[in-house]
């Protein structure tokens, strides 16, 4: 929900969960009787507080033939409870100098507030009052699904290079529900319920699914204080709801996904790789494979960026990223935007030809120590934010990470060799593995 | 209400701020601060896109781009490698009447730094191979957004509000203009613009006001006393109560709208802000927000806001909404515009938006970037430090008579600029 609400999609600095083991250190963290997890970040700096509820269930938790429930939740979730009538809780935000917000993932539901510390408690109130009593009719409903389709038609239905992406992720996914976007089908929205949202809110919004984080100029022994004189005091539910979700077979066979569209005037490629996340890695495999994506496509001295635009010049820009942050099996992406006259076709085997090299030939290790400089450092810049550090430690724990995985990570990207970074390459940049997604003018059909 | 009485009270915030003044004659506003090692630093220079030559649009532009593409003894690669040897963070940019830059490190690298960034400033080569390497990305962005709704939307605003005025020319330029763009273009910019005249910097982080005084000579020392700057002619918006249609085989319609707005030198700026806060501010409770997405589910996302250029304020809003509706909802807006002029505000509206407005203007502080950030716009905009404690007790000042000649003067009758992209319906 929001004026800027949710951009589900939009990949963020994924390992850079980060934090140095100094500042960690004064992190904690409890978990309330009723098993509500609370973790505290302190900054001093400044009398502003970051108030955050992240649900560990997103999109990819939707049932079958109900896509989009998550996101469509998470907007309804603004629209009062048995307690407070709809535009009470966002009137008070906004009377107390507050500013809020909310946004869905595939593996993940959040909502926040920063605001002046001293109003942490009626936050806290008011928040938990929306986990447990939520209140819904048909007349707010009904406007809401209508506001998710405009959301749909803005990010997907007006942009070509949006509906390529959704077409290579539900390539990439053959049974995976991350194949599925996070916004929903546009036919499945339309017939998204008021009944439909309850059964969702009543399955996952439970104290036991439930992750806080309070990040800013508070005493860890007071929040956990109004913790417990809040949050507390809702029942537990028993069990933590299970993430019921279906298994990717095996990949054999390399796709190729393209789209025209006569508003293309710029092509593009891009390329991605099924791989493991931080969650689903063996030890180090995702340190390597973050390392890899930096080396290959992090920025202006990346294998790629170097060989394809300052060197062949067949690219204009080039890059590559891992979203390490996921509950299952993930996605390295590789992306290049052609120089003029060039094909894709071209394009994708000089692609080709950077990939193979971290494949066949041994890494440089000037370039692997300057990839983990940037890498590492990243920690240290994330302390300057306490909406950011709250973002990932509150990504982190809701992928199945623990606060310890995140205080260890410069660490372990510390320990990253040439060996790892080759092995990563070998094990997973395999394009069987992969789909190619080519971005076209209308005229011009792969 | 309690008009005077500010929702978070907190201590002084100028009081933080160090001026400085270097034997070299440049001056910065410094927060020195040791929580988190690291040292943010960022300036603007005044004349950006709007000191183009008329017919070489996008020159500003390509210039901040090429800045940090090969510098002193480094050729762009090695440049690149440098910055990233010590994890630094740089970039620069243009805007319509300022270039700007900025700088982050951690603070055992400082020295490094802000030599790297020296070199970038005052030495940046221009080579031709590197013009012709930023200029293909230029082209690549502007073919990207060539059929981009939002894009669009913003060209046929600019071109309608601002004929024939360098506000009305693209700040990147356009596909045949950046291809005339030439080293010799380049350098001339840059030897008009890069003065210590209209520099303003901002530093926060760990870092003292001697050891920062040094390298800000060090660094801005070698830059010529005096700019050159073209003179920007002041200008209204025009084209108010015209309707333009960027027709786009899209299912959804952008809309943007604006009219003349008000200068934060007016008597009445403080006024307008909380007036357009009430009508279109990012909150859930703006009356654009109530009226067009919550009870009628017509958009994602609405609103207005109040803009400056150097030369020219505006008050600018936006929406997008599915073809069949985009009449309805354009009429929506007019409406409450119109509704805003005629009745302004209800005493409720009033002293909420006040509250927020008071209450969170802390939160434009709580990292050394965006402090960084506000204290050159401040700079910019003319302030001394204590604007910053001076700032919410002209909110609170603002009473029902004010905001409703605020609204007045920056909603006017209620007639509108706007431009729309895609098939709209009903207009």
């Amino acid at each position: 929900m929001s004026p800027s609400t949710a951009s589900p999609t939009a990949p963020h600095k994924p390992g850079a969960a980060g934090d140095s083991a100094g500042a960690s250190a004064n992190i904690s963290n409890f978990k309330l009787d009723n098993g509500l997890e609370v973790v505290v970040i302190p900054d001093a700096r400044t009398p502003v507080v970051t108030h955050m509820i992240w649900y560990k269930n997103g999109s990819a938790d939707d049932p079958i033939g109900k896509s989009g429930i998550a996101h469509f939740l998470e907007h309804l979730m603004f629209k009062g409870t048995e307690n407070h009538p709809q535009g009470e809780f966002s009137d008070l935000v906004a009377e107390l100098g507050g500013q809020e917000n909310a946004f869905t993932s595939y593996d993940y539901t959040a909502y926040f507030q920063r605001i002046g510390k001293e109003h942490l408690e009626t936050l806290m109130a008011f928040e938990a009052d929306r986990m447990t009593s939520l209140l819904l009719t048909d007349e707010v409903v009904t406007p809401e699904r209508d506001v998710v389709l405009e959301e749909r038609r803005m990010r997907t239905d007006n942009d070509p290079s949006a509906q390529l992406d959704e077409a290579v992720q539900a390539a990439l996914f053959a049974h995976h529900p991350y194949g599925t976007p996070i916004i929903g089908w546009q036919h499945e929205i339309e017939s998204l319920n008021r009944e439909d949202a309850l059964a969702y809110y009543r399955r996952f919004y439970t104290p036991e699914n439930a992750i806080l984080i309070v990040a800013g100029d508070v005493e860890a022994q007071e929040v956990l204080r109004l913790a417990r004189e809040t949050y507390g005091k809702i029942p537990a539910r028993a069990e933590p709801p299970r993430r019921n979700r279906t298994k990717e077979p095996p990949h054999r066979a390399h796709r190729l996904v393209s789209l025209s569209d006569e508003k293309v005037e710029q092509p593009a490629h891009e390329r991605v790789f099924l791989v493991p996340s931080y969650k689903t890695a063996a030890p180090g495999e995702a340190e390597a494979l973050e390392t890899l994506a930096h080396m290959l496509g992090g920025g202006a001295t990346s294998a790629l960026y170097e060989t394809l635009v300052v060197e062949e010049k067949c690219a204009v820009g080039a890059g590559a990223y891992y979203l390490g942050s996921a509950v299952d099996d993930t996605r390295l992406w590789v992306y290049a935007t052609p120089a003029p006259d060039v094909t894709l076709e071209k394009l994708d085997r000089s692609i080709d030809d950077v990939i193979r090299r971290f494949i066949e030939q041994p890494i440089d290790e000037d370039h692997l120590r300057r990839a983990k400089t940037r890498l590492v450092a990243d920690a240290i810049y994330a302390q300057d934010s306490q909406a950011s550090l709250a973002r990932w430690y509150g990504e982190a724990l809701a992928t199945g990470l623990t606060i310890e995985d995140v205080a260890a990570w410069p660490e372990r990207m510390e320990a990253v060799t040439a060996a790892d970074v080759t092995a990563a390459a070998r094990k997973w940049l395999d394009k069987r593995r992969a789909v190619t997604g080519f971005l076209l003018p209308a005229d011009e059909d792969a | 209400m309690t008009a005077h009485a500010p929702v978070v009270s907190i201590a002084s915030r100028a009081e933080h701020v160090q001026r400085i003044v270097t034997p070299g004659g440049i001056t910065a506003w410094l927060v020195e601060s040791y929580a988190v090692p690291l040292v943010a630093l960022e300036f603007s220079l005044r004349g950006g896109a709007a000191q183009d030559p008329a017919d070489k649009p996008g020159l500003a532009t390509l210039l901040a781009g090429l800045l940090d593409e090969g510098a002193g003894p480094y050729d762009a690669r090695g440049f690149h490698r440098a910055i990233d040897e010590l994890a630094i963070h740089m970039g620069f940019g243009a805007d319509r009447d300022s270039i700007s830059g900025h700088l982050q490190t951690l603070s055992k690298n400082t020295d490094k730094a802000f030599a790297l960034f020296k070199l970038a400033l005052l030495d940046a080569h221009l080579a031709e191979t590197d013009v012709a390497r930023v200029r293909s990305q230029l082209a690549a962005e502007l073919k990207r957004d060539a059929n981009e709704p939002d894009a669009m939307a913003a060209k046929a605003f600019r071109e309608a509000a601002f004929p024939g005025h360098a506000y009305g020319r693209p700040v990147r330029g356009d596909l045949s203009s950046i291809e005339t763009l030439s080293r010799p273009d380049l350098l001339a910019l840059r030897e008009r613009l890069f003065a210590k005249k209209d520099l303003k910097i901002a530093v926060v982080g760990a870092i003292d006001a001697k050891t920062l005084s040094d390298h800000l000579d060090a660094t801005f020392g070698a830059l010529a006393t005096e700019n050159d700057l073209a003179e920007v002619a002041s200008v209204a918006l025009a084209g108010v109560g015209a309707r333009h249609v960027a027709p786009l085989d899209i299912p959804q319609t952008t809309i943007r709208f604006g009219r003349p707005g008000v200068t934060k030198r007016d008597p009445d700026y403080f006024a307008a802000v909380v007036a357009n806060h009430i009508l279109g501010g990012g909150t859930f409770t703006a009356r654009l927000f109530r009226e067009v997405r919550e009870k009628r589910g017509m958009a994602y996302s609405v609103y207005s806001q109040l803009n400056e250029y150097d030369r020219c304020p505006m008050l600018i809003g936006a929406a997008a909404t599915k073809n069949e509706r985009a009449g309805e909802a354009l009429r929506v807006i007019e409406e409450e515009v119109r509704r805003f002029a005629e009745e302004g505000p209800t005493e409720e509206e009033l002293d909420k938006a006040k509250k927020y407005l008071i209450g969170s203007y802390a939160l434009r502080f709580d990292t050394s970037t965006k402090i960084a950030s506000q204290l050159v716009h401040l700079q910019m905009d003319g302030f001394e430090p204590s604007y910053l404690d001076e700032r919410n007790g002209k909110i609170a000042a603002v009473g029902m008579e004010d905001c409703k000649r605020a609204a007045k003067k920056l909603f006017g009758d209620g007639g509108l600029l706007v431009a729309m992209v895609g098939r709209p319906e009903g207009v």
